[in-house]
């Protein structure tokens, strides 16, 4: 909302600096968010007449005005279309600071020659002066403006852009902000009476109204103007219209507008000689009823929408816009006003389907007062009669079959307390609600009053809504801080959101660089992952209105956006790449909701150790990723086994599935080169991925203390040859089997040289160890010469010599 | 026989004499004096000797023992000597690089939620998430914003393929935390103090300082006597301990349909010291957060009598509050990934 200052000093007085006022607004709810002084960078510009028009000598779409300024008079180049001799209009003398038409930045006004003529000075369009954004012409000043007077002394005024909380629809009006300022700068607000004079025959001989549908129009007054001249509004009121945002039309559509500023009540004016059997009926109306509204468009309405109709149709559609068939041309000379109230639902739901949002609209919505009408209906017709030079029909049509009375509500000194936590007296507390116009009836002695909400208040319902009233007039800054002091809840934390902290710590100790991205992915790029199939799975929940189609659904897989992210950093990147991401996929579920599953996915690329002057290291791979992923489940107790799997973005045969239990926790693997092609990605790139309620599974709780073993280990290396294609696990599982043996390392894995084609060589070192006693040499190559012999039958294994 | 022990010494001696390392002594020693050295076997073969060589030969070894015992000490007390005088001799060059391990961070998004949260923690807040896909009731309905309230028309919503029996679309990509608490006050029994981390989403046009998803934190405490000063000093000290001493707070009144009366959080701006610039809109303000009293319709709604108890609810940007204690100008960093940006928190 856009408040002129001059217009505001109509209804209170300013007593404080503008700054302070706008501060003492902004804490009170209402934000203040620019202060625009119109006519502060208009040193150098007058209002002058245009007193000639010469063609420029040199270019047809340029002319040579010759301006009257008091004490003397400018000839300058122009290129505005609507120069008339006789026009009063903003000039600019040199050194003039004007806003450039086309930078729209501020510039200084210098001597020019344009197409051979000098020209000294210019004539200027609003946008040149920072009033609107028009610059189709120049700007033409009303008749009334003084020939050689400084531009800002004419229409200089100040103004408020005010952020109105949707709450406070009545101050989406002059007078409502004029309350605000009245209430917290210890001022009355002073609202001139309404007079104006009234000719036989009255209203109710002339029109008709009825409400067949007072659910959604609750109240309708109408009041009837005849004889009015169309015409151009006067200098001060187009100035408060465009101060306040909005252009000045004719003295008809202004008055309405300037109403709707002044008091935030919509108003509407109908051609009364076009209103047929001279009847207005408030009804819905019926589906699929047609109807043309103002802007030309052919519309069609249902019975959620309020028409306001005549006997043979619609000509309205009520709060929204009006009829092509009722609408007020140059030729009007009958008016019927129209303030009327409106169903805010209703309002809001036709202004959607319509798709016409309008400030008539948006007032509505927010449920104004219904007994704004009157006043409101009052004051436009007194304008609309002194400009219009009409005669106004006695009395007005009040049609209100809903009135609604204002239910009063005790507040207490200690309601106060128990909400802010302070002590307010009851004067301080009457005084702050009388200074908005709330009526307060003390109770006796009680430390309590009985408050009932001023009519422009519709927001005020509860006990707590009066409190906030109280609070903020007097100020939030004189709440004190005070610590929570009951105690401390009992806390029964999720155990995933423990874990995922963990994961991440634990990761960043490994060196892996934590991204963030985007929920929202196309469904091209998810589709990337699955070269073979082409076909994403699950197939991804989709958003009805994404922005474009890269996102348009909710990722089913954190891989495609950490890929992305590899592949951008790989433009500026050397050195190994360790990166993952921790968040959530979205997968259709078993319920209405989506699964929301927490994620862990990791990926690897370049070399292990970058260079440095102890050399280089060897590149991530595999093992890395694998080891990352080992490193982080035992730092978290939990031990898995790894198994081929298929994946679909993985290479074949680089991919294994990491499971405990059977229970698959996630894959480690190397992405599939033409996933990484499809991602422009030339370098191999490992991967680790871990489903992490399914860890939490296993990471839950803690193990027991096992006590140090009291008796020696004793080592003993195997050095064994077995076909190419035997799992080392095999290996481990089989040796592990036996007795004595408490742990079985792998310390050399050897094929081609002195080991046969199809074959290869492994060595372990196995260690023994009895909780009982030492062992003896005996004893132990009892057991390896077991496990020799058990290796041999089950893997075809011999010992290398 | 006799000769042994002193022939012994001096080949022992000899041996002693081109030892350089402090470390080669104890092999020595084991070799001669040890266990199963040759000294010692000498000593051990007496038994089998006559009386009278038992006694020259076992007095000769003894005294060689004495002998190469001593030896030694003056041996190692010489090696010692050396060595540590010539310590300095295998100096490095100490600014050489250490080798690289690789280094891994957090998120700074990731780090403020972590350090918002310990804060809170420490004054009894457990932390809490909930859907990122919710139902409309949970993100407007259950908090006093029906169908027709202009409120939604500031929380643009990107709304979910999903169609329920009325054809209606009631599912949608949360547009803010206080969903979370919606649901807490449903679920969880007074008192409560809950903070709700966690990604939202707005259906806007993306610039340096707003995104379509957002990072925030939502808060709540229901108990018999919570007040608004106790939501005054439990913000400020959260925003103290986070942002520092030297931060001015703007605690003024605003509007949130779930919430009486309301309170909006802002603190001076960072990039420009409250002078008004591009980022804080001119204003020399950053907003923080919306907050306060829970509205007591939203309490009854979720089975909590609002006569027993009151509460307080706060929502805050954490994108917010990461920009403004690194002074970051553009919230799109923060979803771009990119490593140069990333690996400075």
């Amino acid at each position: 909302m856009r408040v002129s200052l001059n217009w505001l000093k109509e209804y209170v007085e300013i007593t404080v600096p503008v700054e302070e006022l706008a501060d003492k607004l902004t804490m009170a709810g209402f934000e203040v968010e620019s202060i625009e002084n119109t006519g502060s960078g208009w040193e150098n510009v007058f209002v002058g007449q245009i007193i000639a028009v010469n063609p420029h000598p040199n270019a047809d779409r340029l002319t040579l005005p010759t301006i009257d300024l008091g004490d003397e008079q400018a000839t300058v180049v122009c290129g505005a279309p609507n120069l008339k001799v006789g026009d009063k209009i903003a000039f600019a003398r040199v050194g003039a600071r004007l806003i450039d038409p086309d930078t729209r930045e501020p510039a200084v006004l210098k001597t020019a020659r344009i197409r051979g003529v000098a020209s000294s000075g210019m004539v200027c369009s609003e946008r040149e002066l920072g009033i609107s954004d028009s610059h189709e012409g120049i700007m033409v000043l009303p008749d009334d403006a003084l020939v050689g007077t400084p531009l800002a002394d004419y229409i200089g005024d100040i103004v408020l852009d005010i952020d109105v909380t949707p709450n406070r629809a009545d101050c989406l009006s002059v007078i409502g902000v004029a309350r605000e300022v009245a209430a917290l700068t210890g001022q009355t607000v002073q609202i001139p009476e309404v007079n104006y004079r009234e000719t036989e025959p009255p209203i109710d001989d002339q029109i008709t109204i009825e409400i067949s549908a007072p659910d959604l129009c609750p109240r309708y007054c109408a009041s009837l103007i005849t004889g009015v001249r169309i015409a151009e509004s006067p200098a001060w009121m187009q100035q408060r219209l465009i101060a306040s945002g909005m252009r000045p039309i004719n003295n008809l559509v202004d008055v309405t507008n300037y109403v709707m500023l002044e008091y935030g009540q919509p108003l509407h004016s109908f051609d009364y000689e076009k209103i047929r059997g001279k009847k207005i009926i408030a009804r819905r109306a019926s589906d699929y009823e047609p109807m043309t509204t103002l802007d030309d468009n052919e519309r069609e309405l249902n019975s959620g929408m309020l028409v306001i109709a005549d006997v043979m149709g619609a000509v309205a559609v009520a709060g929204v816009m009006g009829g092509v068939n009722s609408e007020v041309t140059e030729e009007t000379t009958s008016i019927l006003l129209e303030a009327a109230s409106f169903n805010p639902k209703s309002i809001h739901y036709t202004g959607r389907t319509l798709g016409i949002p309008s400030e008539a609209c948006m007032r509505f919505e927010r449920n104004i007062s219904r007994e704004l009408t009157l006043p409101a209906l009052r004051r436009a017709t007194q304008l609309l009669a002194g400009l219009g030079g009409g005669e106004v029909a006695r009395s007005i049509v009040d049609v209100y079959p809903e009135k609604l009375v204002q239910e009063s509500i005790t507040l207490s000194t200690g309601d106060m307390k128990r909400c802010i936590g302070i002590e307010y007296s009851l004067e301080q507390i009457i005084s702050a609600l009388t200074s908005l116009g709330f009526e307060c009836k003390q109770q006796g002695s009680a430390e309590e009053a009985q408050v009932t909400a001023p009519y422009w208040r519709t927001d005020i319902r509860l006990k707590e809504d009066l409190i906030e009233e109280v609070a903020r007039v007097i100020g939030y800054d004189e709440i004190p801080i005070t610590m929570l002091s009951d105690s401390i809840p009992r806390h029964d934390t999720d155990p995933i959101i423990g874990l995922k902290r963990e994961v991440r710590n634990i990761l960043a100790g490994l060196g892996f660089q934590e991204l963030m991205t985007f929920s929202l992915a196309g469904l091209e790029m998810l589709k990337r992952l699955f070269p073979e199939s082409h076909t994403v799975d699950p197939e991804p929940i989709r958003v009805t209105n994404p922005m474009t189609t890269e996102q348009e659904y909710l990722r089913s897989s954190l891989r495609p956006n950490i890929l992305v992210a590899l592949s951008e950093n790989r433009k500026h990147e050397d050195g190994g790449i360790r990166i993952y991401e921790l968040g959530k996929v979205y997968l259709p579920g078993p319920q209405d909701l989506p699964d929301e599953h927490e994620m862990l996915c990791g990926l690897l690329s370049g070399p292990g150790v970058n260079r440095s002057w102890q050399g280089e290291g060897n590149p991530l791979d595999f093992f890395e990723a694998k080891g990352v992923v080992e490193s982080l489940i035992t730092r978290l107790g939990v031990e898995a086994t790894f198994v081929e799997c298929m994946d679909e973005s993985l290479r074949p045969g680089r991919r294994a599935a990491i499971t405990v239990d059977d229970n698959k926790l996630g894959v480690v693997g190397e992405f599939h080169p033409r996933v990484l092609e499809s991602f422009d990605i030339n370098e191999a790139v490992y991967i680790f991925e871990i489903d992490l309620p399914e860890l939490l599974r296993f990471a839950a709780g803690y193990e027991m203390y096992r006590p140090i073993p009291r008796f020696p280990a004793v080592v003993r290396d195997l050095a064994l040859v077995v076909d190419a294609g035997t799992a080392h696990q095999k290996i481990v599982d089989i040796i592990k089997g036996f007795p004595l043996v408490k742990q079985v390392d792998i310390f050399d894995f050897y094929s081609g040289g002195q080991v046969p084609e199809g074959k290869k060589s492994l060595a372990y070192r196995i260690t023994y160890q009895s909780i009982e006693q030492t062992l003896t040499d005996k004893e132990v190559g009892k057991v390896q010469k077991q496990i020799l012999d058990r290796l041999a039958k089950d893997l075809g294994a011999t010992l290398r010599v | 026989m006799s000769q042994q022990p002193e022939q012994l010494k001096e080949k022992a001696l000899k041996e002693l004499e081109s030892i350089t390392g402090v470390d080669d002594l104890e092999s020595w020693r084991v070799r001669y004096l040890g266990r199963k050295g040759e000294l010692t076997l000498i000593l051990r073969g007496l038994a089998g000797l006559s009386p009278d060589e038992r006694k020259t030969v076992g007095a000769s070894a003894n005294r060689v023992k004495a002998s190469l015992e001593k030896s030694l000490k003056e041996k190692e007390l010489a090696l010692r000597e050396t060595r540590a005088a010539s310590v300095d001799k295998d100096a490095i060059d100490v600014t050489l690089p250490g080798r690289p391990f690789p280094i891994g961070k957090l998120h700074p998004i990731t780090q403020t939620v972590h350090e918002v949260c310990d804060i809170f923690s420490s004054m009894g807040f457990q932390v809490v998430e909930g859907p990122e896909v919710e139902w409309d009731y949970y993100n407007f309905e259950a908090l006093n914003i029906p169908e027709e309230h202009p409120s939604r028309d500031s929380m643009s919503t990107f709304w979910i393929d999903y169609e329920n029996e009325k054809g209606e679309r009631p599912m949608l990509l949360r547009t803010h935390n206080t969903a979370v608490s919606a649901r807490t006050i449903e679920t969880m029994e007074p008192p409560i103090r809950v903070v709700e981390p966690g990604k939202v989403y707005r259906y806007e046009a993306t610039d340096a300082t707003h995104g379509w998803m957002l990072y925030q934190m939502d808060g709540l405490a229901v108990d018999k006597g919570i007040t608004m000063a106790d939501l005054k000093g439990t913000l400020y000290e959260v925003i103290r301990r986070f942002l520092g001493e030297d931060r001015k707070v703007r605690f003024r009144v605003d509007y949130f349909p779930f919430v009486e009366p309301g309170v909006e959080m802002a603190v001076d701006c960072v990039f420009c010291n409250g002078k008004g610039c591009r980022i804080c809109g001119n204003s020399g303000w950053i907003e923080l957060l919306g907050a306060g009293m829970t509205h007591p319709d939203v309490l009854r709604r979720g089975g909590i009598d609002p006569d027993v108890y009151t509460s307080f609810a706060f929502g805050m940007g954490i994108d917010r509050l990461t920009m403004l204690r690194y002074k970051i100008n553009d919230t799109r960093l923060f979803y771009n990934n990119d490593l140069r940006f990333l690996r400075q928190f």
